[in-house]
């Protein structure tokens, strides 16, 4: 097929969709299940310290209910916790719900109800009562000893070596900035709820969960659970956002698992919204960057140090310095981790996990050294833009952040823009134009991902796999991608996915999946139709001619027909990266912002934002499109809204709705205009598709913030940039 | 959720004595705070009487030619009334600056007046809390207090009253209609919501066997400028940090003639100073003029230990009002463009 008739690179509407609309894409807590108990959690008020006592004689009375499961009741588990261990886990012991009498976190599960209905599960809850002895408690991250962690989190980047002699170069440079930033904590609220329903069979166990990888739940649940001689399936058709909280298996499943084995029966356990504060959230940082440029604005020196919070049990990493050593180019550079234990729930993976919380110190001290050179900030980025990662030493597999700052100032209307600060205005509102680049991972799963793809007897392709849509397009794009391997309309494809039975996909994370597990499809697609080519010249019945299709409904039901019902198949694996490490592969993006802030009132409007991505082939833009916009959005709550509030005093999570944690409403959304600017990568991947999942998200917030700065003068170093933040940097100045 | 019994009340009399049989019982309007107060087991009534069929849905006028809202016409009801876009502009900007339209759709006018605090402490029942629990302590006062009181808080109870729509009545000085078994009881709004003072699980001065039937605003005689303007913490849907509600005549002059000002988000009731009011009477509306009476309106105001920028941006914002009234250029509620 020429390119005109490809189907990969057109914007197609999600498959997905008008199931979805109609109600019959079917997410973990809505399956019917015959005989089904509900479940409901009780948790901890404390944030460390032991359980005393559990009354639970209210509770066992309330009518409904079935059983109370505390860790003095609870089935039998392994006590070694590296049994425990899940594929994106990080160094230490991960937390098991009902395990002892120690209490964690505020808002740990202490207790699991088991009801007939939802309801009285709830109900029956809030009877039971629980005295603790209380420990001193630690949550405040600027109060707590850093460290450096002592064991890697396996599949994270290290931080880059140090080069050359950062301190030096920085005391001996010209032009020079030091500056200290905070990120509070962000949590995740994806709409669906985390949710499981267990059916529970004698052969077979089948567990309806969210998550974004069907196989390591079903890995985890066979030995957490000693369910080794049943058979274990985990579905996950659909799943209503996962942004890096589904990578682990959840406290949902596991307790809804732990009560249908004690009970074998089926259960259910939806987390309520407050539940989902104890899940893990995006890691609180303390920053600081210190940048030194000559007079030419040549970066000189760079050091960078994070402090990121972490739980007792567990030592969280994400990449926050990931970048700061690769994007532009310097020969001093200076990178410290460390993390400081909070009682809390771990810190797990938000959408570009780290990048996104590191990139907000590194971009907005790049505009502040923008400044203190008297350099407008796209130059200084130019100025210092590399074509090698120097923290590596190779290539990149392609590198268009060029074009995206081209392309993306051009639609802005950079160059229309007064450098000075406070100097553009309109009626009582201050005008700032900022910008920031971003930048992500271009990774391929380094688990091999499987795909099958089969001739079914009614002339339609059936690809599988385990692979889970979360909600970013996957379907589409797979059927896009196999309708064009296969030379057949789309819509002789269905594609069934997140389903542990189905070929083996690993977690669906680090914008990987249309990478990966489309390579995967690619390849089984390319055997199949090999073999039905040969099969239909054999059998006479390859009736093609150019232009058309691989073989007409006619030919197809002379070659099924030959083979007497029998289907025909092809299984394609993906192994890890096709390059080993001869490259360096990103996405990058530009963004720029506009946000007209009421000074006297300190109110901020993020009035218009350009987002510029390089993400080598863009398989769909219409879905690609939407994955940068709620990125961008994402980035809108990152820099003025999300924060979850902690009391310290009394180490609890204060935030327990949509009222009290804030994300965008349609109001604070404007205009977000997304350019997807060509860049053809024959290295990264067999598709040349790098992922747009997450790099969306990652300028974002310093390019608001570097615009704030422009149009009020004042650096707003620490996120979220709230009204009384900005109120006391206003009464600061002045 | 603590289960309850469900009765249907067919009579105001009815409801009355429905709520002195069971002193625990609570009414039901639209639902939208109790039921989530009762999801959160904040709130725990034994007896839930909804009131939904009792006639009191109605907008009238009154004799002497103010208007009369019935305790469950809706907010989205009250706001669109030609009667209240009219003569009452006021109260509907207020009201469509609250909430979202789904629940205005649902919230009544008693159930707004009678809404409870967003204290997040109030919220949770795994912690302390005097207004929830009497006696347990405030863990805001040492704790998270951003959006808390500053001004009329006691030692007990920092808590704010959070509604949009008794800003205006405030301003506009509106009367709440109320039956318990003596009879009929009229009053003024800015007696119906308390101080917390040693007793902040009050709210308000109703009785627990009274029935809000409606209010009344007073007649207006004069076309009043007005402005609604709600600073929060995102353009739309949260509640108020700071609020004001102008209500304001000018006269031939230029000089004020009548000036009715109150503030949201910063108290366990809409905050008015009449005295402060009674200064700006006759005096030209000129911005000098204003921030003095801003001054007065806010200096009993006491910070706690995050909330401090809340006095100036309560300043700043009744200033941005008066002069939103005075220039007839009221603030929008759906161009969220403050000017
Ligand atoms: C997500 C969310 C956002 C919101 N945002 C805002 C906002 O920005 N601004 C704002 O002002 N409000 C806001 N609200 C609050 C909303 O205005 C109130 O929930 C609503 O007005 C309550 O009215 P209701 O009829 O639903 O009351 P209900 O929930 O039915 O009742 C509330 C209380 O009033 C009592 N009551 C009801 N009728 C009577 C009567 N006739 N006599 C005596 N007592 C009575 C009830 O017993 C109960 O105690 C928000 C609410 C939610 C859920």
């Amino acid at each position: 097929m020429d390119q005109e008739q490809t189907v990969t690179g057109k914007s197609i509407f999600r498959i997905d969709g008008p199931p979805k609309v109609r109600g019959e894409a079917k997410y973990a807590a809505e399956y019917k299940v015959p005989d089904l108990l509900h479940a409901y959690v009780v948790t901890a008020s404390i944030a460390k310290g032991r359980i005393l006592s559990i009354d639970l004689s209210a509770a066992r009375q309330f009518p409904g209910v079935v059983e109370i499961l505390s860790h003095k009741n609870r089935p039998w588990f392994w006590p070694v916790s590296f049994l425990y261990k899940d594929a994106a886990g990080p160094p230490g012991k991960p937390f098991m719900p009902l395990y002892d009498d120690r209490v964690h976190f505020s808002g740990q599960p202490v207790a699991l109800v088991i009801a007939e209905s939802y309801e009285a599960a709830r109900d029956a809850a809030a009877l039971v009562g629980v005295t603790y002895k209380a420990e001193p408690h630690a949550t405040d991250l600027a109060r707590s000893p850093a460290f450096i962690p002592r064991k890697h989190r396996i599949g994270v980047a290290p931080v880059p070596h140090p080069t050359g002699d950062a301190d030096r170069a920085f005391a001996s440079a010209p032009v020079k900035i030091e500056a200290a930033y905070t990120t509070s904590p962000e949590n995740h609220h994806p709409m669906e709820l985390f949710a499981t329903t267990v059916e529970w069979g004698d052969n077979i166990v089948t567990v309806y969960d969210k998550t974004q990888s069907p196989k390591s739940v079903e890995l985890f649940l066979k030995v957490a659970f000693r369910l080794i001689g049943r058979k274990v399936r985990v579905v996950s058709s659909y799943v209503g956002g996962g942004f890096g909280l589904g990578l682990r298996p959840q406290q949902s499943v596991f307790l809804a698992v732990m009560a249908a084995k004690s009970l074998k029966r089926s259960v259910r356990l939806v987390l309520p919204r407050d539940h989902m504060f104890a899940l893990g959230y995006r890691a609180n940082t303390v920053q600081t960057v210190s940048l030194a440029a000559d007079e030419k604005g040549r970066l000189q020196a760079i050091r960078h140090k994070a402090i990121a919070a972490t739980s007792q049990f567990e030592d969280a990493q994400d990449p926050i310095l990931l970048f700061s050593a690769s994007l532009y180019r310097c020969d001093n550079v200076k990178l410290n981790y460390e993390l400081a234990k909070l009682d809390t729930v771990s810190p797990c993976d938000m959408r570009a996990p780290g990048a996104a919380t590191g990139m907000f110190a590194l971009e907005s001290a790049m505009d502040e050294l923008a400044y203190a050179l008297g350099a407008d900030p796209l130059a200084l980025r130019l100025t210092n833009y590399t074509e090698r990662d120097q923290s590596e030493n190779r290539p990149f597999s392609s590198k268009a952040l060029r074009e995206c700052y081209a392309q993306g100032s051009e639609r802005f209307g950079w160059d229309k823009r007064s450098h000075a600060p406070r100097s553009m205005r309109e009626d009582k509102e201050l005008i700032g134009w900022g910008m920031a680049t971003g930048a992500w991972e271009a990774a391929m799963s380094p688990a091999p991902a499987r795909a099958e793809v089969r001739l079914r007897s009614d002339g339609k392709f059936e690809v599988t796999s385990s692979i889970t849509d979360i909600g970013t397009g996957t379907y589409t794009i797979l059927s896009q991608i196999a309708a064009d391997e296969l030379e057949t309309p789309i819509e002789r494809i269905v594609v069934r996915l997140g389903d542990s039975a189905l070929p083996f996909n690993p977690i669906q994370g680090g914008s990987w999946t249309a990478a990966t597990s489309g390579a995967a499809v690619q390849s089984a697609c390319r055997k199949l139709k090999a073999k039905i080519t040969s099969q239909a010249k054999k059998a006479g019945v390859l009736d093609r001619r150019p232009g058309t299709e691989l073989l007409s409904a006619s030919a197809l039901a002379d070659l099924l027909k030959l083979r007497r019902g029998g289907e025909l198949s092809a299984t394609g694996t993906m192994f890890s990266p096709p390059f080993g490490k001869r490259f360096s592969s990103a996405t990058h993006a530009a963004v720029f912002a506009e946000v007209r802030v009421d000074e006297e009132l300190s109110v901020v409007r993020v009035t218009r934002i350009v987002c510029a991505v390089a993400a080598g082939r863009i398989l769909n833009p219409t879905t690609a499109r939407s994955q940068i916009i709620g990125a961008t959005v994402m980035g809108i709550g990152k820099a003025l809204h999300e924060d979850t509030a902690y009391d310290h005093n009394l180490g609890r999570c204060m935030a327990h709705s949509f009222g009290d944690y804030h994300i965008p409403s349609n109001a604070d959304v404007y205009d977000i205009d997304v350019v997807f600017v060509d860049e053809t990568d024959t290295q990264v991947s067999p598709l040349g598709v790098k992922g747009v999942g997450e790099i969306g998200v990652v300028a974002v917030a310093p390019a608001i913030a570097n615009a704030i700065f422009h149009a009020t003068g004042q650096r707003m170093r620490d996120l979220p940039i709230t009204i009384d933040r900005l109120a006391r940097a206003r009464s600061r100045a002045s | 959720m603590k289960r309850f019994t469900y009765v249907r009340a067919v009579s105001i009399d009815q409801a009355i004595e429905s709520l002195s049989v069971h002193p625990d019982a609570k009414l039901l309007a639209g639902g939208t705070n109790l039921v989530d107060l009762m999801k959160y087991d904040v709130a725990t009534p034994t007896t839930i009487i909804d009131i939904n069929d009792l006639p009191l849905r109605e907008i009238s006028e009154t004799a002497d030619g103010g208007l009369r809202i019935g305790a469950l016409v809706t907010n989205s009801d009250v706001a669109v009334h030609p009667s209240v876009a009219r003569h009452y502009p006021l109260l509907a900007s207020a009201i469509l600056a609250g909430a979202s339209a789904q629940l205005r759709n649902a919230a009544t006018v008693a159930g707004n007046l009678m809404q409870r605090t967003r204290c997040s402490y109030f919220y949770d029942v795994l912690t302390p809390c005097n207004k929830r629990a009497p006696g347990s302590g405030c863990p805001a006062r040492p704790g998270l207090n951003r959006n808390h009181a500053i001004l009329g808080a006691s030692e007990l109870c920092v808590a704010t009253h959070p509604s949009d729509m008794c800003v205006a009545l405030a301003a506009i000085g509106a009367t709440i209609i109320v039956q318990g078994p003596n009879g009929l009881r009229a009053i003024p709004l800015a007696d119906f919501h308390r101080l917390p003072g040693d007793a902040p699980e009050k709210d308000t001065t109703l009785f627990g066997n009274e029935v809000i039937l409606g209010i009344e605003l007073p007649p207006v005689l004069e076309h009043h400028r007005y402005s609604y303007l709600k600073i929060r913490d995102r353009l739309s849907y949260a509640f108020a940090i700071v609020s004001a509600a102008v209500w304001l005549t000018i006269d031939d002059e230029a000089a004020i003639s009548t000036a009715q000002i109150a503030l949201g988000g910063v108290a366990h009731k809409p905050w008015r100073n009449t005295a402060a009011e009674a200064l700006l009477i006759g005096r030209p509306a000129s911005r000098v003029n204003f921030e003095q009476f801003a001054s007065m309106l806010l200096s009993g105001a006491v910070a706690l230990s995050e909330n401090d920028f809340k006095i100036d941006l309560a300043r700043r914002t009744v200033v941005r009002a008066l002069e939103q009234a005075a220039s007839r250029t009221p603030q929008s509620q759906s161009d969220k463009r403050i000017h």
